[in-house]
């Protein structure tokens, strides 16, 4: 089912949490706030239901064997690819190469294209919004290559800073920047990005790994040439992401993994690569769940994205009113201070008490939220925190969750009250 | 259930607000080293001033959680005048009391005496027996004595 042209319409938030069997769960004894759908996603029965379906009914290996099990699992992964790039606004599914999540996504990239184009003295332009996952990857080709990182910075508000793009793009071969921070929320300006990056012939890798479960995707609006996914943010189960990219680069860059399915022949002397995107996809892959994200996607399509990020809007602006109001200056919300430009993720500080600690007490109320650096070490020394609280939104949350938070955090202030 | 009582003891809260022996000490003649919790992003330095196998002087810095720091405070008191063998065997008996966790995270199959205070030596330092209940936050416990450990073993004027 697609229904992505739907008009917008208001989520029943009731029905979508039904859908949800872990958010029918209590946590010591409280019924479960899941604010953490920034780091996992919770999965709806339909994704349960279709993985378990996959083992039941067609498990089998792909791409090998000619009977009616296999022919099935063969199909269903092919038509979870076609799912996928249309999700995305990918002009073609064989554009789209299966990894194991966005991070492997972004690695094949380091590896294959820039070890095949990037030499000592290159510049690699990274943003300090990054997640480590896009940051670790090219250091590691900075080591090996000698290629030059170089680094776009944020402002107050936690947006990245693009008075001096020109100059930062200066010799850049590679801008690698994510479509939506995992930190601050902040939603970066992909196109003018991509089309500054290719003014000076720099290829563009967008990150979307925190944009694609959020917001309607059109990556050929974007106009990037490599796109990071993972379907375990989006509903979809762990261990599944990919690689989407044109077809030009993806087809002239070597393989990254060796291994089965990923050749077209086989000698004493040597291999012949198979093609693009079975090139990039050595080994059996994770066909339960790539058939539970397509699933995933459909659950998505089904509500709307329009609809979805509507809500989410709609929520984290609730959730902004609510904070300020409730905790004043007490409270420091790291990133955009208004719903235009930012998603529904939420980094907290609260008085001084320890994001850790605070994330502690507000267990105790069934409300979870990450505390950490959230793998972006870097943004948290500008933002001049080691740590913060993250709540993050998503479909299945409404305003009670919003309160709920607020009460945890107003019990926790009582807690370590000193 | 574990309540947040038994993880947040007065005495941990205590050390918490008033860090013993924080400061930064000249290296060398001490010794000095940093301990990360990779996934938290906490931080503890340990100082150590030692003369003739004792240490004189510890010096706590860093930044991170309640857990971490008063670990780490409640650490520095223990080994200010100890031997570097009786620093090490209060080391070992710390931690044990926090690998409880890998037999049972309610600590039920101690006996009762077991789980008396003031049986295992540690003194103050029991009160943060209860952080084995909370296994995230054994890392933030082991902080500042795993630090310890390495800073035990770099060389130094002592």
């Amino acid at each position: 089912m697609n229904t992505k042209t739907a008009t917008p319409g208001s989520l029943d938030v009731t029905s979508v949490k039904a859908d949800f069997p872990l958010l029918q769960r209590e946590v010591h004894g409280k019924s479960i706030v899941y604010l953490d759908s920034g780091a996992t996603s919770q999965k709806p029965q339909s994704v349960l239901d279709a993985m378990d379906r996959y083992y039941s009914e067609i498990n089998a290996n792909v791409h090998r064997g000619a009977y009616y099990i296999a022919e099935r699992a063969t199909a269903a992964v092919e038509s979870a690819r076609a799912a996928l790039a249309e999700f995305l606004g990918a002009p073609s599914s064989e554009e789209i190469v299966f990894t194991k999540n966005a991070t492997e996504a972004i690695n094949l990239v380091a590896h294959s294209w820039g070890r095949t184009n990037l030499t000592e003295g290159d510049v690699v332009l990274l943003t300090m919004l990054e997640h480590h996952a896009n940051i670790v990857p090219w250091q590691q080709l900075a080591a090996e290559r000698g290629v030059e990182i170089r680094w776009i910075p944020v402002d107050d508000e936690g947006c990245l800073e693009l008075t001096n793009l020109d100059d930062l793009l200066n010799g850049a071969r590679l801008l690698a920047v994510t479509a939506a921070s995992n930190v601050t929320g902040a939603l970066p300006p992909i196109r003018r990005l991509t089309d500054a990056a290719h003014a000076v012939d720099a290829t563009v890798l967008v990150d979307a790994s925190q944009w694609v479960p959020h917001q309607p995707s059109d990556i050929t609006a974007w106009g990037a040439d490599f796109v990071a996914v993972t379907g375990h943010k989006m509903l979809g189960p762990t261990g599944i992401g990919a690689l989407w990219g044109r077809q030009e680069l993806l087809s002239a860059m070597p393989p990254f993994l060796g291994g089965g399915s990923m050749i077209q022949n086989v000698t004493v002397d040597g291999f012949t690569p198979a093609d693009v995107p079975t090139r990039f996809e050595a080994g059996t892959q994770p066909i339960s769940e790539i058939v539970g994200w397509h699933a995933s996607i459909d659950y998505l399509n089904q509500l709307g994205m329009e609809t979805i990020a509507a809500h989410e809007q709609h929520l984290t602006a609730y959730a902004l009113r609510t904070l300020v109001d409730r905790f004043g200056d007490d409270l420091t919300i790291h990133g955009p201070p208004s719903v235009e430009n930012r998603g529904g993720t939420l980094s907290l500080a609260y008085r001084d008490i320890h994001p850790h600690d605070l994330s502690q007490v507000l267990d105790q109320h069934g409300v979870c939220v990450r505390a950490g650096h959230h793998c972006a070490k870097p943004l948290m020394k500008v933002l001049g925190v080691s740590a913060t609280a993250r709540a993050s939104l998503y479909l299945y949350n409404d305003e009670s969750d919003v309160d709920a938070l607020a009460d945890a955090l107003a019990a926790a202030g009582e807690f370590f009250k000193f | 259930m574990a309540g947040l009582e038994d993880l947040y003891r007065e005495i941990i809260l205590d050390h918490y607000r008033n860090p013993r022996n924080r400061g930064e000490l000249e290296v060398p003649p001490a010794t000095m080293a940093e301990g990360f919790n990779p996934l938290c992003g906490d931080e503890v330095r340990v100082y150590l001033q030692v003369a003739d196998g004792i240490i004189t002087e510890v010096g706590i810095g860093g930044q991170g959680c309640s857990i971490s720091q008063s670990s780490a405070s409640m650490m520095s008191t223990a080994v200010v005048g100890k031997s570097i063998d009786e620093t090490r065997s209060v080391l070992r008996k710390f931690k044990e009391m926090m690998s409880i966790h890998e037999h049972g995270l309610e600590g039920d199959h101690l006996s009762p005496d077991e789980n008396q205070p003031g049986r295992s030596g540690l003194g103050d330092l029991e009160a943060l027996r209860g952080v084995v209940k909370f296994p995230v936050r054994i890392k933030c416990a082991t902080l500042g004595w795993n630090t310890l450990e390495q800073a035990l073993t770099e060389p130094g004027d002592g």
